[in-house]
């Protein structure tokens, strides 16, 4: 007879995890340069591009205006524009914002922890109440509870971020609860959903005939199905949260990167919004791929 | 729940009615100003007020409406028709095709959407006319949006394309534009309506977010972004309850997008 062998085996989140970081981290890097390209791209397009305000002003010459001109950086080759922008930030420089006069690195690094706080602040509030109100409607399948929750999602899956904004503001209610609300419907219909569903699956209602207890059911049947969509779900919210970081910020005078977005809008200061999109979109690709992540490890460990 | 489908299915055309027939049924233009009667309050003449710059509030509640719901459906229908080509290619080509499709697919649905429409508008022309200022800014939703729903087209046409149907077309000597227009793309209906009719109120949303932070549609046109934006000024201690109106009226207009489709035809 054979003797059996010991396979020493990591565990499953290990293998996953040392394989596909640095893969990982190069798919990141790809769509981010990638994404400020198509950024910078739409910037060169744009029919407005290296036009000022200030030369709308009727008192200025012709020569006035073109000295104005020859002041910005209006490289018309829009790959020698994107590698002159790209070749400044691996030197650390992301240019300077035209209408606040400042280096956009020391905004973003002084703006940014606003905006994380409030978005860690909103993701914290929205999720438990979402997601502990799903639990018990489907748990406890409450017509009524769900009636109302399946209301007041309806009411503010119809609202704007914007709109709730000034509600707020009108309210003086604390604005940073804001992104709490934009997230709640989402992750409240989402998992309302995703758990019902899971607790339908037949090896849930055998469970439940043999006499199983409410909370027994959920943590060891209905929750490890439903775990891997609710944590591919986080990534997601974490975009939504810093989009409604724009009109919440604006709105609401908190002095974040939304605020910032916005006034670099208003002011057409085009170095700053796309260097603001990139980092935002550096912070979702970079959320969108932990849930992801954590999502596969979680399907391994199961396995 | 038919009936709730029914309803607001009446009540969106009844709206759409109202505000193709604006010219009729408003007042006044959107742009007048009756100087005499800044921020008036409801009476015969104006059925809910003046605004502060002396303009009809009802006739440019029934223009604004008008603007978003025949330019939103319009965006819709553009990112609906992008994602079918884009999912649709990709999944009935498969292979490297899809592959290649959808890491670019990827990439779009990583993009902050509000970040990069608001450095776009804000890259337009100064001189840039109301028409189309709002022609632009819808059609600048219509070529974002196509992402998210490409990639459910694709995972469609990909089960589609390896089903038994297909195979017996094939066999039968179907290849190409054929194979896609005959049997492809009378199969993608369904998926292509559901998508269609998620995208109109995701595009309501976004215009009137832009619109409140004065990124929107250009004054004097009205779009419901403005209108909305009105609300800076409502105080509760001042009672000017109708003020409201145009909120309520959003909130009726989208959540009535959100009932027309059924509990089947949406995504979990």
């Amino acid at each position: 007879m054979a003797q059996p062998t010991i396979i020493w085996k990591l565990p499953a989140e290990d293998i996953y995890t040392r394989s596909a970081l640095p893969k990982l981290a190069a798919k990141i890097l790809v769509t981010v340069l990638i994404g400020g390209f198509l950024g910078a791209t739409l910037v060169r397009l744009a029919p407005g591009f290296g036009v000022d305000e200030e030369e709308l002003d009727a008192r200025l010459s012709d020569r006035s205006i073109q000295a104005l001109r020859e002041t910005r950086d209006n490289e018309p080759n829009l790959f020698v524009f994107y590698f002159r922008y790209l070749n400044r930030l691996v030197h650390g420089d992301l240019g300077t914002s035209r209408t606040l006069q400042r280096p956009v690195l020391q905004l973003v690094a002084e703006r940014l922890p606003e905006t994380l706080k409030s978005v860690a602040l909103g993701l914290a509030l929205g999720w438990s109440t979402g997601f502990l109100l799903a639990v018990a409607i489907v748990m406890s399948r409450a017509w009524l509870l769900d009636l109302l929750g399946g209301l007041l999602v309806g009411v503010l899956l119809c609202l704007p971020a914007a709109v709730l904004a000034l509600l707020f503001v009108l309210a003086q209610a604390p604005a940073r609860l804001l992104l709490g609300l934009v997230v709640f419907p989402k992750i409240f219909r989402y998992s309302r959903n995703l758990l019902a569903r899971s607790s339908a699956l037949p090896h849930v209602l055998t469970a439940r005939a043999k006499g199983l207890g409410n909370v027994r059911v959920l943590v060891w049947h209905v929750l490890p199905t439903a775990a891997p969509q609710l944590l591919a779900l986080l990534g997601v919210t974490v975009s939504v949260a810093f989009t409604a970081a724009i009109p919440m910020e604006a709105l609401c005078d908190i002095p974040g990167i939304g605020q910032l977005a916005w006034k670099a809008a208003l002011g057409r200061d085009v170095a700053l919004l796309v260097n603001l999109t990139m980092v935002v979109t550096l912070v979702t690709l970079i959320a969108n791929s932990a849930s992801d992540m954590m999502g596969k490890t979680f399907r391994a460990s199961e396995a | 729940m038919k009936w709730v489908r029914t309803t607001a299915i009446v009540f969106l055309l009844g709206i759409s009615a109202a505000c193709l027939l604006a010219n009729l049924i408003a007042p006044a233009s959107y742009a007048h100003q009756f100087r005499e009667e800044p921020d008036a309050s409801p009476s015969r003449q104006h059925l809910l007020g003046t605004d502060d710059l002396g303009r009809d509030r009802f006739s440019r509640l029934l223009y604004g409406t008008r603007v978003s719901l025949l330019l939103a459906p319009a965006a819709a229908l553009l990112s609906s028709g992008l994602a079918a080509f884009v999912g649709g290619i990709a999944g009935f080509a498969g292979g490297r095709v899809e592959r290649f499709v959808m890491a670019g697919t990827d990439l779009f649905l990583s993009l902050p959407w509000l970040f990069l429409l608001i450095t776009v508008r804000a890259l337009l022309p100064l001189n840039v006319s109301p028409i189309v200022s709002v022609l632009i800014t819808f059609a600048m939703l219509g070529c974002l949006g196509w992402a998210g729903a490409a990639r459910i087209i694709c995972a469609d046409a990909r089960a589609l394309s390896q089903s038994d149907f297909i195979l017996l077309a094939r066999a039968s000597g179907s290849t190409g534009f054929r194979l896609l227009r005959r049997h492809l793309v009378p199969n993608l209906k369904p998926v292509l309506y559901a998508q269609f009719w998620i995208s109109v109120p995701v595009f309501i949303l976004t215009e009137a977010n832009l619109g409140i932070l004065g990124l929107g549609v250009a004054e004097p046109l009205p779009s419901w972004g403005s209108l909305l934006r009105e609300l800076e000024g409502f105080s509760s201690v001042s009672g000017q309850t109708w003020q409201l109106v145009p909120l309520i009226l959003f909130i009726l207009v989208v959540s009535s997008f959100h009932l027309v489709l059924t509990k089947e035809e949406l995504p979990v």
